[in-house]
């Protein structure tokens, strides 16, 4: 095995933190899609729940979204910012050991938050729902990461910092500032439990100032550094326009910062700061479409390709659902539209549309280039079941939005409906109860996703596997 | 001068450094370093190490 390891050690970077969070992208991902899955069950069938308190939607819902954006969509942002910054700068990682440090902290504080939240330790604050002494952790890692990332460009071989290293960059730093911000909080003795450093409506501020912004910079900005790499190199051509690409993250990296109100209509926050995150908001979907069309525009004069690359199939189509879900964005931000939609299942389908068509999605085609790079393969071990995963993403994906849209606006207008008398025209379990169809497409639409990351798993390990002969020639050969 | 005056300056700041930001991407003094930059994704493909391996590169 450690011969194995030698023939894979490339001459100039390390790559061996790269595979390492490769992998545990595959891993995660499948726990965390897993649970989601069975929560939307449980929401069919509430019997699901056990009984216990640890199975209770309400514990696994955090383990949920934890365990999919910073488990799953950590581990892929790692791995591809120390694999793009090593390519893009010539550089070797500025410290193995604390790369290392990373790939270990970052395991350790997940099994934390897997083991916390369904013992129903949190700090109720969503996305941040992990307790004090886990965010010292984070804290200590995110720096470590930071220390690793910008070191690197300092010593980087070439002039130019490539503008897929700008977005890593942006989304290393403002997490950084997100997250020292929103979990400041005061402990309890020295128990798992803590207050909010701040009260009120400006918790509720700071909270979805952090939110969106966790949207922002670590599901867009982070993805998006990935698309400015992975997308030209896949399709084997440099990117639509450079110049594009500067406007574009100068511009969003502006504006995003100032889209959090938007989660707080027609609440206590004052009303100047309700409209000023819809106007934020609204102004966003020019920076996102510019890089969604920069994206899209690096495959002209190539569009062929798409018909025999289910890699590219993916990184196209994820850029697809990023311009569609960055258009019901700004829509849903408008205060007509979001009296409608907010609290429904609409928000959940929106923000599934982010997450599974354009997070997901893109992470997935960026692993499927980078696997056979990292073992030493020409390509995966098969091409037929990446289109087979490719399928089962669209259709679970389609499948799942749809579902809730329709859901989400009959909510919403069962909410809203008045009698001539005054009185609600619907009691809101019947609302409940309109919504169970629904439901059962959307745990059929998530089984069908989470299906097609158990096939990519199997792709995963044959093309490792399939390497051990094959590197025996290759180490020869160096 | 309140604090209100210091908004509508740094809005007014905003939008100047956004607009100089444009003309500075899109001037025709920079295109030829922006394309050298746009191909760094390649720059490494070729094997630059005197001959030696790059790998696991293409």
């Amino acid at each position: 095995m450690s011969e194995l390891n030698a023939a894979l050690e490339h001459p100039v970077y390390n790559y061996k933190v790269v595979r390492q969070f490769a992998i545990m992208t595959v891993v995660w991902g499948i726990v965390g899609m897993f649970v989601g899955v069975y929560i939307a069950a449980e929401l069919v069938w509430p019997a699901l729940n056990l009984g216990l308190p640890w199975t209770s939607f309400g514990r696994l819902r955090p383990l949920h979204t934890n365990a999919v954006i910073f488990a799953f969509g950590g581990c892929a942002l790692f791995a591809t910012s120390y694999y793009v910054v090593q390519r893009t700068t010539q550089a070797r990682l500025i410290s193995d050991k604390l790369a290392a440090f990373t790939f270990w902290g970052w395991q350790a504080v997940i099994v934390l938050a897997a083991i916390t939240l369904p013992l129903g330790y949190t700090s109720s604050k969503e996305y941040a729902e992990l307790e004090w002494p886990i965010d010292i952790l984070i804290t200590i890692v995110w720096v470590s990461y930071a220390v690793v990332f910008f070191g690197t460009l300092v010593k980087r071989k070439t002039s130019h910092i490539y503008v897929a290293n700008w977005f890593f960059g942006a989304f290393i730093v403002t997490v950084a500032v997100l997250h020292l911000l929103n979990s400041a909080a005061l402990p309890v003795g020295m128990t798992l439990k803590s207050y909010s450093a701040y009260a009120g409506t400006v918790d509720a501020m700071v909270q979805w100032w952090y939110g969106h912004n966790a949207v922002g910079f670590f599901l867009t900005a982070g993805f998006l550094g990935m698309m400015y790499y992975f997308v030209p190199k896949q399709a084997e051509r440099p990117v639509y326009s450079y110049r594009l690409s500067i406007v574009h993250f100068w511009a969003l990296v502006s504006v995003y910062i100032w889209a959090g109100p938007h989660h707080l209509h027609y609440t206590t926050l004052p009303d100047w700061a309700q409209s000023l995150g819809m106007v934020m908001s609204l102004i966003l979907l020019a920076p996102s479409w510019g890089g969604m069309i920069n994206g899209i525009m690096t495959l002209s004069g190539a569009w062929h390709k798409l018909r025999h690359d289910p890699i590219l199939r993916f990184m196209v189509v994820s850029l697809s659902f990023y311009g569609m879900s960055t258009f019901e964005g700004p829509m849903m931000s408008i205060k007509t539209v979001n009296s409608l939609s907010h609290y429904t299942d609409w928000t959940i389908g929106h923000v599934h549309s982010g997450a599974l068509g354009w997070v997901a999605m893109i992470s997935i085609g960026c692993l499927y280039h980078l696997i056979p790079k990292l073992y030493g393969k020409e390509e995966m071990y098969s091409t037929n079941l990446i289109n087979v995963h490719f399928w089962m993403s669209t259709i679970g994906t389609v499948l799942y939005i749809a579902a809730l849209w329709v859901n989400g606006i009959m909510q919403g207008l069962m909410w809203r409906a008045y009698n001539q008398d005054g009185t609600l025209t619907y009691a809101f379990v019947e609302s409940v109860v309109a919504s169970y169809p629904g439901w059962i497409v959307r745990v059929l639409g998530g089984a069908i996703f989470l299906g097609g990351m158990l096939i990519m798993a199997y792709n995963v390990f044959m093309t490792i596997r399939k390497e051990a002969p094959a590197a025996a020639p290759a180490a020869a050969a160096a | 001068m309140d604090i209100n005056d210091l908004r509508g300056i740094s809005t007014a700041f905003l939008f100047v450094a956004f607009i100089g930001l444009v003309i500075w991407a899109y001037s025709s003094k920079q295109k030829k370093e922006f394309d050298e930059a746009a191909n760094l994704p390649f720059a490494d493909d070729v094997p630059s190490q005197g001959g030696k391996k790059e790998g696991t590169d293409q």
